[in-house]
């Protein structure tokens, strides 16, 4: 018997994947437009209700805060750190260095003094922010050798300033 | 005379499956690495590094992204406020959006993104402003910066 068809095996129903390939690479595109690689970013977290006087008795810490002021120069760059009263230059360093012996040895008298001291910053109106911000990383911790964050004082919040 | 019909047809095609293949991969790898939330960061801001700055563990029950420009000027909700006192009613409705939502004053998160050359004096004005209505979580943002860097 003869077999007409004897190219049938071979005949591939294929389908037509020109439109899709045609989505895939126009998804593929707009991926590629839309992507940007950024900088992680993180927070401080600063807990500031307006005082008033109900409020003052209640969230009180129980020693005198660690007054902080940031002096600025003319063109907004840290001009001198006080603490306390005491000048500590321009270096956050020394700054940190402070906070660190203030807190002690890590230990649960560290952990009380952290939880029971509030840091206030008294900054120039005119500083810029990166110094402030250099400031608070100064008191909030510092970085170990094997890079975990080692935790300092938390409870931080500015002094008001006259409004210009 | 013969013809032979299978002879016009031939038509010669390479296998698809690898190109596909990439294709699907890379396509992949940049939907899992896309991140829409940084829509509402603005591209004016340039924020200052930390060394301390970690991502937040976790997310607020209600968030608020105030973006402030190196000249004091305010980016929220897609508009600029010049004069940060335009600033309250904006905020009041947005705080009204919250409670809608279920959120109480203790939920939202005041997220700051403040230019790093920004003056601190109008950045304590916007908190300030944000007190006025009462609002009292704040987060400072700033990016994290690795230890050689």
């Amino acid at each position: 018997m003869k077999i007409r068809n004897a190219d049938a095996a071979k005949d591939k129903a294929e389908l037509n994947m020109t439109s899709m390939i045609d989505i895939v690479f126009q998804l593929l595109v707009f991926f590629i437009m839309t992507f940007k690689i950024t900088a992680m970013e993180g927070d401080f977290n600063v807990k500031m209700p307006r005082a008033s006087s109900q409020n003052d008795s209640i969230d009180k810490p129980f020693d005198e805060p660690i007054k902080i002021e940031l002096k600025a120069d003319t063109d907004g760059s840290i001009l001198e750190i006080i603490v306390d009263g005491e000048s500590k230059g321009t270096s956050f360093q020394s700054l940190a260095n402070f906070v660190v012996a203030k807190a002690g040895a890590p230990g649960p008298e560290r952990d009380k003094i952290i939880k029971d001291t509030e840091i206030e910053f008294d900054c120039d109106y005119d500083l810029k922010y990166e110094e402030v911000i250099a400031g608070i990383t100064a008191v909030s911790g510092k970085r170990r050798a094997d890079n975990e964050i080692e935790k300092l004082f938390e409870k931080i919040k500015f002094k008001d300033q006259p409004k210009r | 005379m013969k013809i032979n019909r299978n002879r016009a047809k031939p038509v010669e095609e390479g296998d698809l499956t690898p190109m596909i293949d990439m294709t699907f991969q890379l396509i992949a790898f940049f939907m899992v690495l896309i991140n829409f939330s940084q829509v509402e960061r603005s591209e004016a801001i340039q924020l200052p590094d930390s060394t301390l700055a970690k991502p937040p563990d976790d997310t607020p029950g209600y968030r608020i992204l105030l973006n402030m420009k190196s000249n004091g000027s305010v980016i929220f909700a897609g508009s600029v406020y010049s004069q940060l006192d335009e600033l309250k009613g904006a905020l009041s409705r947005e705080i009204r959006n919250a409670e809608r939502k279920n959120s109480t004053l203790q939920d939202i998160q005041v997220i700051i993104r403040a230019h790093s050359v920004a003056k601190m004096g109008k950045v304590q004005e916007l908190i300030g402003i944000c007190q006025d209505v009462e609002l009292e979580n704040f987060s400072l943002r700033v990016n994290e910066k690795t230890r050689s860097g």
